[in-house]
């Protein structure tokens, strides 16, 4: 489990950061409704969730990452695989992949939100997108890193082109694919959250919006800021969970 | 692990490689018969197309003119019946060192319970029972080679093709695995094609030494070595092997960039390896 020798640096960081805060807050004077001390956003952090009012918010927001992450990065798989393995595929594709990658997801968001609706089509339309581009340029990095003599050793030993792929290119491009999900998976939370700010009825963005709108409930806004924060970390984490689990032991 | 070795037969094999806006003729013309059970050392200067040739007898390159036959059958494609040993022992890092011996087996679609049992006399034939839940990365080069020759011997091969297999190891390892893999071959009665640097390797293995051409290869010695089996290196004819020795460095003849003795590199393995005399 976690060593006290890993634990006490990260409290001790803890501690300083909302030290920090609350000096902060103390020092300068601020009014709770531009930046409320750390112990009032804990204190409605504990009540908005144990009355309902994050959670479902937060649910949808899980829902739409989830789907997004899995749509964007299966797809880049597929792609990124394709990339790698046909120089005509690369140079067909990549510059509308770049092109796609280029354009801010802020500015699709209002168009996808056009196209697909307020509901959660537009969400895990955006999330996809955003979490393509690193998955698939991860995937294709490292499906050309595999070991060419270890492809001749599957060939002598008379592997089928999908024992290739999924005893020998997916396993020695899965320290790769895994880096890029990392990455796919923070940015998968972005997207959601500019989803939902582009038009939506539920999620954290939207509670974000109510807080510091309609409700002018500023420490409401910091405890949903601090639950997308605790989100991005969490699934972060189960990435590299999953990546101790399948390369750690390498 | 009996079965037998099978024949070879090479006939006017000739490949050749682009480079440029030319081709390189790696190979030119090779004929070659191997008769079952028999174990053929091929040398050759650097660059000659000694593992190109082990790539063409197990079908992993077509070559442009010729063709290899395996038992009568002309081979096309990799080949059940052959298997492979490289110089770098190819162990896939991920798998366990007992998962890497049954790779083939699983690519061949054995059932669990037969591969289980084929794992268990392939680690205990190489030696390596204690090893098997090792990571490869967790070996000596010299246990990561076992490793790979209990993986070329997974499907019963009637033809062993070894490409360098002992020039990353140590002189003294090296000598043992010799000797291991003349055991080896007097239990299974495989057929063995050997790609060497090393002429003393050369003549403890081979029934035959094979010498090639700098490029386009080409055979310009087959050499039978008379040396009575099970061969030990302490207890070979030093006059059979000397002689032999002074015939394939006549045939390898001076290389085209031989530099006087002072100034050989280390890099001219054949002549360096070569302690005996």
């Amino acid at each position: 489990m976690i060593r006290a020798s890993t634990a006490v640096p990260v409290v001790l960081a803890l501690v300083v950061f909302v030290a920090a805060w609350k000096a902060i807050v103390v020092v300068g004077g601020y009014p709770p409704f531009i930046l409320p001390p750390p112990e009032s956003v804990a204190a409605r952090f504990v009540d908005a969730w144990a009355s309902g009012v994050i959670g479902p918010h937060a649910a949808a927001t899980l829902v739409e990452i989830a789907l997004g992450f899995a749509v964007g990065a299966g797809l880049a798989l597929a792609v990124g695989y394709l990339l790698a393995r046909s120089a005509l595929a690369e140079r067909l594709l990549s510059p509308y992949l770049v092109a796609a990658q280029a354009t801010p997801i802020l500015a699709l968001a209002p168009l996808l939100a056009l196209w697909f609706g307020p509901g959660l089509t537009s969400k895990v339309v955006i999330c996809a997108l955003i979490v393509f581009f690193p998955v698939a340029v991860a995937t294709m990095v490292g499906i050309r890193s595999v070991d060419a003599r270890l492809l001749e050793l599957a060939r002598s030993l008379r592997a089928t082109r999908r024992q290739i792929v999924l005893t020998l290119e997916i396993p020695a491009a899965l320290p790769n694919i895994l880096g890029g999900m990392r990455v796919g998976v923070t940015l998968a939370v972005v997207g959601a959250i500019v989803g939902e700010w582009a038009g939506a009825e539920r999620g954290l963005g939207v509670l974000v919006n109510l807080a510091r709108g309609s409700l002018f409930d500023i420490p409401l806004m910091f405890a949903t800021l601090v639950t997308i924060a605790l989100v991005g970390v969490a699934l972060y984490l189960v990435v590299v969970f999953v990546e101790r689990r399948l390369v750690g032991v390498r | 692990m009996t079965g037998g070795g099978a024949s070879l037969g090479l006939r006017d094999v000739a490949i050749s490689f682009p480079h440029g806006p030319a081709r390189i003729e790696a190979l030119g013309g090779i004929d070659l018969a191997v008769g079952g059970g028999e174990i053929v050392s091929l040398i050759g200067p650097n660059g000659c197309g000694k593992s190109t040739l082990l790539r063409v007898i197990g079908g992993l390159l077509a070559p442009d003119r010729g063709a290899v036959s395996l038992d009568g059958d002309r081979v096309t494609g990799p080949d059940e019946r052959v298997g492979l040993v490289f110089q770098e022992p190819r162990l896939l890092p991920w798998r366990s060192v007992a998962d890497n011996v049954t790779y083939p087996l699983e690519l061949a679609g054995w059932s669990r319970e037969r591969a289980d049992e084929r794992r268990r006399v392939l680690l205990r034939a190489v030696g390596l029972e204690s090893a098997a839940a090792a990571r490869p990365t967790q070996l000596s080069g010299g246990m990561r080679q076992r490793a790979a020759i209990a993986r070329a011997l997974a499907l019963e091969p009637r033809v062993l093709l070894l490409d360098e297999p002992f020039s990353a190891l140590d002189a003294l390892t090296r000598e043992r695995f010799n000797v291991e893999m003349q055991k080896l071959h007097a239990r299974t009665g495989t057929t063995i094609v050997l790609v060497t640097h090393s002429i003393p390797e050369a003549i403890f293995l081979g029934d035959r030494v094979v010498v090639l051409s700098p490029r386009p290869g080409r055979v310009v010695a087959d050499l039978r070595i008379d040396l009575p089996r099970p061969r030990a290196w302490e207890a070979l004819d030093e006059g059979i092997v000397s002689a032999a020795a002074r015939r394939i460095r006549d045939h390898l003849g001076p290389a085209d960039d031989q530099l006087p003795d002072a100034l050989t590199p280390p890099d001219r393995r054949i002549h360096d390896l070569w302690v005996g005399e």
